[in-house]
């Protein structure tokens, strides 16, 4: 083949790959940006047995079943092949992310939602933990010698515009749908599950088109593929050592390092931070897209300078600088730096208006608003709610304003009190700014892992191999980064700090990084396999 | 640099115990301030939280028991 076709052929195969796996991605995290609707749509409110499976279908499918799916797809890629297996997972993420949406509410079909929600989401768990290895094998094992950490690179950036993909496409059909209408039982937010099956079944056809991996083909033709990729994979010691060398040493850092940049980072804009709903993600929006193509900067690199040091520098700068990234965000968002425009025109001073209950007639709420405008150009809403409840139902013939204090039984002690921040110009950028050095990170740590992974393993058993670490790696210690660190800022909180210590959350990526860390400095070689043939 | 990495492989044999009895103690914990409303969901979650880490801690400390027999010198 030519040295043109050859290039074709790699950029076919990165292309096909990448298209399938970004897929999988938005549908993995459609349903986690969606969590807040789907558990109103599907899960009755107040409801023990309800909460539970709101929270298994949440919880489980991003902990439990990916690793489980790591096994069950890489022993079946490194039994009948990589392109078959991968194009299982994808078919199975797309059609049961297309099936969520089209599951009638609790309303209508009662117990019959939730259950089916659970299902389909451990099913999107499971194709989620098969998908990832086969993709990033498959171009390994198509990619030239001293090209392969630039060329797994692009499978790399698929995770995070999927993010991309499925905040805009959020984003898009809310704002032009309204949010009452969009949160509605057959209402816009169904919109992002069926647009999956559009975009599966192209990708479906591409990957059809696609050849069996060069290696796998050779290993089938004379006979030698693995029998058993299980035992071979874990029940042999030489080859278990490196699995847990590959996750203790480097994956175990790298997803804490991810989820720390691109979850833990929006949840704390928005929920410490108080920044408003779209500013949020649009300025998670911005610093993704800016920093995506340092997925392939780093690695091109590692291919240069070896994959170790990248990972590792990558670490030790978020080790290092994530507690006065956290600190920043607070003070660029924070009042107390910030002048006030004292002008009646602009300033909003407060607002009081009640709201009745329309089933209780002796309960009402007084709604305050108030506004402050800054000069840098920030707003900040300050709204507060009072419960109010009434000695006798109400006469609604009377004006509210003439209620008598006499007839208040009671007022709610603790107010219902909510901010919400819309950033001037400059704090914006400067927030957009230090979510971007975070997704740095993210790409020096990710960026030269599939090629890292690819070449610890020896090719009959690497399926398996790479995607078992890989998926607890991200799945278990990444994916606990948003639980793990707010129920840590919770054992802050005593009676003197209600509030608790908003950055102490950040221990556990911290720490986990740092034991990754030492392990990935003193263990790990920086050799590039030249050969992953073997 | 060997000396290291063995002497280290102890340290992670002994931190892999040290994390299961602190997430046990925690869940423990949790668990027992949860209010009736939101208790079993609390112990679902440690449940999981227990099942996932246990095995993980138990690999570590196999990684600290070959890191100590020089397996990854």
């Amino acid at each position: 083949m030519s040295q043109e076709n050859k290039q074709n052929n790699i950029a076919f195969v990165i292309g096909a790959s990448s298209v399938g796996t970004l897929i999988e991605w938005y549908d993995f995290y459609i349903f986690g940006m969606l969590a807040t609707i789907i558990s109103k749509q599907f899960f009755p409110a107040n409801a023990g047995t309800a909460a539970l499976l709101s929270t298994l279908a949440i919880f489980a499918a991003g902990f439990i079943v990916r690793p489980f799916g790591a096994l069950v797809f890489g022993r079946l890629g490194d039994l009948i092949g990589r392109k078959h297996t991968f194009l299982l997972t994808l078919i199975i993420m797309g059609g049961s992310t297309f099936a969520i949406g089209l599951v009638p509410g609790y309303a209508t079909i009662g117990w019959a939602a939730p259950i089916l929600v659970l299902i389909l989401r451990l099913l999107q768990g499971l194709a989620l933990g098969g998908e990832y290895g086969g993709a990033a094998t498959y171009v390994a094992e198509h990619a030239p010698a001293g090209q392969r950490g630039f060329w797994t690179s692009w499978i790399q950036t698929t995770a995070t515009l999927g993010l991309f993909l499925a905040l805009g496409i959020i984003i898009l059909i809310r704002t032009n749908q309204g949010v009452e209408k969009f949160s509605a039982e057959w209402g816009g937010w169904r919109y992002p599950f069926w647009i999956s099956i559009l975009l599966v079944g192209v990708s479906v056809l591409i990957r059809m088109r696609m050849s069996e991996s060069p290696m796998f083909s050779k290993l089938k033709t004379e006979g030698k593929t693995s029998t058993n990729p299980l035992k071979e994979s874990f029940g042999h010691k030489a080859n278990f050592k490196m699995v847990l060398l590959a996750l203790f040493g480097a994956v175990m850092g790298q997803g804490v390092v991810w989820y720390t940049g691109q979850f833990y980072a929006q949840s704390f804009i928005e929920t410490v931070c108080k920044v408003e709903f779209v500013q949020s993600r649009n300025i998670m929006l911005i610093a993704i897209l800016m920093a995506t193509p340092c997925f392939v900067l780093f690695g091109w690199l590692s291919d240069k300078v070896g994959r170790k040091w990248i990972m590792l520098i990558g670490m030790l700068a978020a080790v290092f600088t994530y507690r006065p990234i956290y600190k920043e965000f607070i003070n660029i968002t924070s009042a107390a730096n910030r002048t006030k425009i004292v002008d009646a025109r602009l300033t909003n001073t407060m607002t009081s208006y009640p709201i009745y209950d329309t089933k209780d007639k002796t309960k009402m709420y007084l709604k305050h608003e108030a506004d402050t405008t800054y000069f840098d150009g920030s707003v900040f809403k300050y709204y507060r709610t009072d419960t109010i409840i009434l000695k006798a139902p109400r006469d609604e013939a009377r004006p509210i304003t003439l209620i008598n204090p006499d007839m208040i039984q009671y007022s709610s002690p603790k107010p219902n009190l909510v901010v919400e921040k819309t950033l001037g110009h400059a704090a914006y950028w400067d927030m957009i700014w230090l979510v971007f050095i975070q997704i740095v990170y993210v790409t020096m740590v990710y960026g030269p892992i599939a090629a890292f992974l690819v070449e610890m393993f020896p090719t009959k058993i690497r399926y398996t191999s790479m995607s078992l670490p890989y998926h607890i790696g991200n799945g278990v210690f990444g994916g606990l980064v948003p639980f793990l660190g707010t129920l840590i800022v919770e054992f802050t909180k005593t009676s003197s700090n209600p509030t608790g210590d908003s950055l102490a959350g950040l221990w556990y990526p911290i720490g986990v990084a740092s034991i990754c860390f030492i392990i990935g400095l003193l263990y790990l070689t920086n050799k590039i396999d030249k050969n992953v043939m073997d | 640099m060997n000396t290291i990495k063995k002497l280290l492989g102890y340290v992670w044999m002994l931190l892999a115990p040290c994390i299961i009895l602190f997430l046990v103690y925690e869940a423990y914990d949790k668990i027992s301030k949860a209010t009736a409303a939101t208790q079993s969901n609390v112990i679902l979650q440690w449940v999981i939280i227990l099942l996932i880490f246990t095995p993980i801690c138990i690999g570590f400390f196999i990684f600290g028991a070959y890191a100590s027999k020089g397996e990854y010198d």
